[in-house]
């Protein structure tokens, strides 16, 4: 049985979403989402033990063995991140059932489930396919679960953002199939093992180079790389508080590893770093992230956009980690990964609990939140400082490696920029403390006289306290980040 | 078991502030609280110092990484700080009843609870074994602060809330951090060592003049708790707090960690040896002087009192960062020296600007005239603040003036000589015409004053005493130093 896990994983949130789609009662689809996210955290932690123990299981779907057949391919770096991706679902699920009763009609909810076990499907799909074509396939599957679950969104522009990445997301898939169609016309594999292996004896480079451009470009839409981001604030704005929370923390991370593992075990370090400019770009882009999105940020009046930009100013700093490109600036982007979902999954769940009492996502209704939901803002307050990077929470120590790498490198002008945009992100963090402790609470703030559900409040307090633990004690983060670093990206290559 | 005494001084406080919080509504028992946390923190610090004579301690609370811990120790200078802020906890903490009961501030509990906590997080400073603590306690102290800063709540205090928390973070963010990591890099490492951490790992030879002086400036502009300029505005900012949070934070605990944070920085992470012949630390000793001068010029044409004495700090402070700059053996017990004598005669000119303002409503210097009659203990206790400041034989600022003097003659920096010259005419003049004003200018209005609670006299006697004291007995400090280097 445990042989077939890599393929179970994937198969057991299918699976749930047909039959949420099958019963209407919401309260039973809930159990079900929860309980196959239980399945797929356990599926994938027995998982991570046994690649740890043996190293990298290749697992061939439907018994047809690779090359010719899909290969499913776990080592530990995409161990890691399917335990992380299902333990953030599995979290976020269990917020989820007040929280969506409250904000989206009750005859939505349970499209919005089987949308949240599919999209989890398709992402944990993309982690541990081997097939090229097959990470299409759940690139796309994610995709269409993620847009209806922004157009469930209670408001009306949640349509419109659902269409704006919609658009943007197709070009993305697109520009990565004609990508693929290259390699495959070049290599004639579409197994991403048998590609690294035979890329090496490519002389015709220009196709290869335009393969690498396209699959790049394709997937930097998918992870809202500055300036390919416009799509993400406003699909985190306008889909339901729990949604925001899930694309939040899994989506992009997923889109990011993607690349990770086109960069360094497909095309190879010989083949990135063959033409220097490649790397430059990538590592402009993502400053112009750090910098562009966060200054944007700090001019947001809506609290979702605010912190939506800050995710783009976030993963700009994963993929500077891919630029640096040594063994600590990988290690850097790694952890980043794990720690920004952490943090971003608590801040908009913290959000989800004030939306739930004040229906609204203005900054404006976070003034005296210290007074009417004290819990509730210190969790926010403690979450987004952690953003900045404070020594004690998890931002610390993802910066801490990132700077590293970069004095590594000798490259002081992107230390000096990690330390600015650092001070950016102090303004808008500093703007939101200011409105939660030190204004005073707007009449008549409060639309839900209730009591907030027990659940939301203790599950936004246990992650807002896993940003402090995971700060301080990183076995379970950085050391694993590490293991993966050595064991799968350098495996070969620089060390 | 013993080192776990180390962490006494940071629980405490917080355990103070807790108790304060959650008990604030028992009215019976609230001050004797307020009034406990620190006479037991004294015991425990006292019992760390007995401890401390026999062997040296040091104890590893988390591990994050190889050679980046959280870890607390203890040594000469980081004593002295400690015994200094939690003496000087304990007056505040007396004053501040009185004070804050006397004005109707608002929301004590909370005042109280911060206060407590930011003592915690400088003691934190005053214990770090190794840069990242300092650095952490460092930032946690702005923070604890920061609501301190804010407490009235009206638009200009958020105003210079903001200043604060965005030269004090940003300078720590932009400049602190990179130049910890630049050290970690080199080194492999954060600890403080004796004779330094640079200096033993790295050796003279293996790095290069240039690398250690983008580290020292980047280290002595990261620390803007320091207020050297141009990073000093935060300070003047921070004086719409309530009296008590200027005297005790922006006196003595938040400025102090600024200082102290250089002192140990530049001994036990460069090692004096290591940074002898730089042309960077010359460049320093002038812009040190240059804010020594510019912000006496600057108080001079103050008329509010607080903001007087707030710019009377800047240049204070630079006088502890310009002797350490000499990097002698005897100049780092002159900058500790004066670390102490600023600190104790600071807060007695406080708590006198406070008193005034309790009893009069006073907040400018234009309006005093002839209080002196009225207020005498009062302004007895700034006099005796100022003249020490000064300077003045008798008082404990003479001495460790003397110090520095001395220790500057050593080292043939005259420029330091001159700048200390010039700098005590200014001194002169801007504290002298405030006393000649309460004392010998004849009262016109009639206006009624406030009785003042005893609290507030007690508080200003006890720190008179202490300054008369630190002149009188300077060796049980020197001593103590001397043992190190």
């Amino acid at each position: 049985m445990t042989e077939h896990l890599p393929a179970i994983q994937v198969m057991i949130p299918i699976v749930g979403s047909l039959l949420i789609m099958l019963i209407r009662n919401n309260t039973l689809n809930w159990l079900i989402g929860v309980l196959s996210c239980l399945s797929v955290v356990f599926c994938s932690i027995t998982l991570y033990s046994k690649v740890a123990i043996s190293g990298a299981i290749s697992y061939a779907m439907g018994g047809w063995e690779p090359p010719v057949g899909i290969e499913y391919r776990i080592d530990e770096l995409n161990a890691l991140f399917i335990v992380m991706i299902s333990l953030a679902s599995c979290i976020i699920i269990l917020y989820a059932k007040n929280s969506l009763n409250n904000e989206i009609r009750a005859n939505k909810i349970s499209v919005f489930y089987s949308m949240y076990l599919l999209c989890l499907a398709g992402l944990i799909g993309i982690l541990s396919t081997g097939d090229a074509f097959n990470a299409f396939v759940f690139l796309e599957i994610s995709s269409l679960a993620t847009y209806i679950m922004i157009s469930i969104g209670q408001d009306k522009r949640a349509l419109v953002a659902a269409y704006q990445y919609l658009i943007m997301g197709t070009i993305g898939a697109t520009l990565y199939v004609i990508g693929v169609g290259l390699i495959f016309v070049i290599t004639g594999s579409l197994n991403l093992v048998d590609i690294a292996s035979r890329i090496n004896d490519i002389e015709l480079m220009r196709p290869l180079y335009a393969s690498l451009a396209f699959i790049t470009v394709g997937i930097a839409l998918k992870i809202a790389l500055f300036p390919l981001h416009a799509w993400l604030p406003n699909a985190y704005a306008y889909s339901p508080s729990v949604g925001t929370a899930f694309l939040a923390s899994t989506a992009t991370k997923v889109a990011i590893y993607l690349l990770l593992k086109y960069l360094y075990l497909v095309f190879g370090y010989n083949i990135i770093y063959s033409n220097p400019l490649f790397m430059i770009v990538i590592i402009a882009l993502s400053l112009a992230a750090m910098f562009g999105a966060s200054i944007i940020a700090i001019f947001q009046s809506n609290i979702k956009k605010l912190f939506a930009y800050s995710s783009v100013a976030q993963i700009g700093y994963i993929t500077l980690g891919l630029g640096i490109a040594n063994y600590n600036g990988l290690i850097g982007s790694t952890v980043h990964i794990i720690n920004h979902s952490i943090i971003k999954a608590a801040i908009f769940l913290a959000i989800g609990c004030v939306v739930y009492k004040t229906k609204e996502t203005s900054i404006k209704k976070l003034a005296g939140l210290g007074r009417t939901m004290p819990l509730i803002a210190t969790c926010l307050t403690i979450s987004s400082i952690s953003l900045i990077g404070v020594p004690g929470t998890v931002g610390f120590i993802s910066k801490w490696y990132l700077v590293l790498g970069a004095i590594e490198q000798g490259w002081w002008l992107v230390v000096i920029s990690l330390a600015i945009s650092s001070l950016l992100a102090l303004i808008y963090v500093g703007r939101v403390i200011e409105l939660i402790w030190f204004h005073e609470p707007e009449k008549n703030i409060i639309v839900i006289k209730e009591k907030l559900p027990k659940e939301m409040v203790i599950i936004t307090i246990i992650l807002t306290l896993a940003t402090i633990y995971f700060g301080i004690d990183i076995r379970l983060t950085a050391d694993l980040a590490k293991v993966a670093v050595e064991n799968v990206l350098l495996a070969g290559d620089i060390l | 078991m013993s080192e776990l005494i180390l962490i006494l001084p940071i629980i405490l406080p917080l355990i103070t502030a807790l108790i304060i919080k959650f008990l604030w509504k028992f009215e019976r028992i609230r001050y004797l609280i307020l009034i406990a946390g620190p006479i037991l923190n004294i015991y425990y610090i006292s019992k760390i110092l007995t401890q401390f004579n026999a062997i040296p301690i040091k104890l590893d609370l988390i591990t994050i990484l190889s050679g980046l811990n959280i870890s607390l120790g203890i040594e000469p200078i980081s004593m002295i700080f400690l015994l200094m802020v939690n003496c000087l906890w304990l007056i505040a903490t007396i004053y501040s009843v009185g004070y804050m009961l006397s004005n109707n501030e608002k929301r004590l509990d909370n005042f109280f609870m911060f206060f407590s906590i930011s003592i915690a997080c400088a003691n934190g400073a005053a214990l770090a074994d190794n840069l990242l603590t300092l650095f952490i306690f460092y930032e946690l102290l702005t923070l604890s602060t920061y609501p301190l800063v804010t407490h009235k709540g009206d638009e200009l205090s958020k105003k210079s809330g903001r200043t604060y928390l965005l030269i004090l973070l940003g300078t720590s963010l932009c400049f602190f951090l990179p130049a910890i990591s630049y050290v970690y890099f080199l080194s492999g490492s954060l600890d403080f060592i004796e004779n330094g951490l640079l200096m033993t790992t790295m050796g003279v030879n293996s790095i290069s003049n240039l690398q250690l002086s983008i580290l020292l400036v980047l280290f002595i502009f990261g620390i803007s708790k320091a207020a050297i300029m141009p990073f000093h505005s935060w300070l003047p900012a921070a004086m719409v707090a309530p009296t008590p949070v200027s005297a005790l934070l922006h006196a003595v605990a938040v400025v102090k960690v600024g200082v102290f944070s250089i002192i140990k920085v530049i001994v036990y992470t460069f090692g004096i040896d290591l940074l002898f012949d730089l042309t960077i630390v010359d460049l320093l000793i002038i812009l040190c002087g240059f804010t020594i001068i510019a912000s006496s010029i600057i108080a001079i044409k103050q008329d509010n009192l607080k903001k007087l004495l707030a710019y009377s700090t800047i240049s204070q402070l630079s006088y502890v960062i310009i002797a350490i700059l000499i990097l002698t053996p005897s100049a780092i017990i002159a900058a500790t020296l004066h670390l102490i004598a600023h600190a104790i005669s600071k807060i007695t000119l406080f708590f006198a600007a406070g008193a005034i303002y309790t009893s009069t409503g006073y907040t400018k210097i234009s309006e005093m005239d002839g209080i002196g009659s009225r207020l005498k203990i009062v302004m007895i206790g700034f006099s005796i603040g100022a003249l020490s400041l000064i300077g003045m034989p008798i008082l404990g600022g003479f001495i460790s003036k003397w110090y520095i003097v001395e220790s500057a003659l050593d080292a043939n920096r005259w420029f330091i000589i001159l700048v200390i010259v010039i700098s005590t005419l200014l001194n002169i003049g801007y504290f002298i015409p405030i006393i000649y004003k309460v004392f010998f200018v004849k009262n016109t209005s009639k206006k009624a004053l406030k009785k003042l609670p005893i609290t507030i006299n007690l508080a200003i006697f006890s720190c008179c005493i202490l300054i008369i004291l630190l002149f009188l007995f300077p060796n049980f400090f020197i001593e103590v130093i001397k043992n190190e280097f």
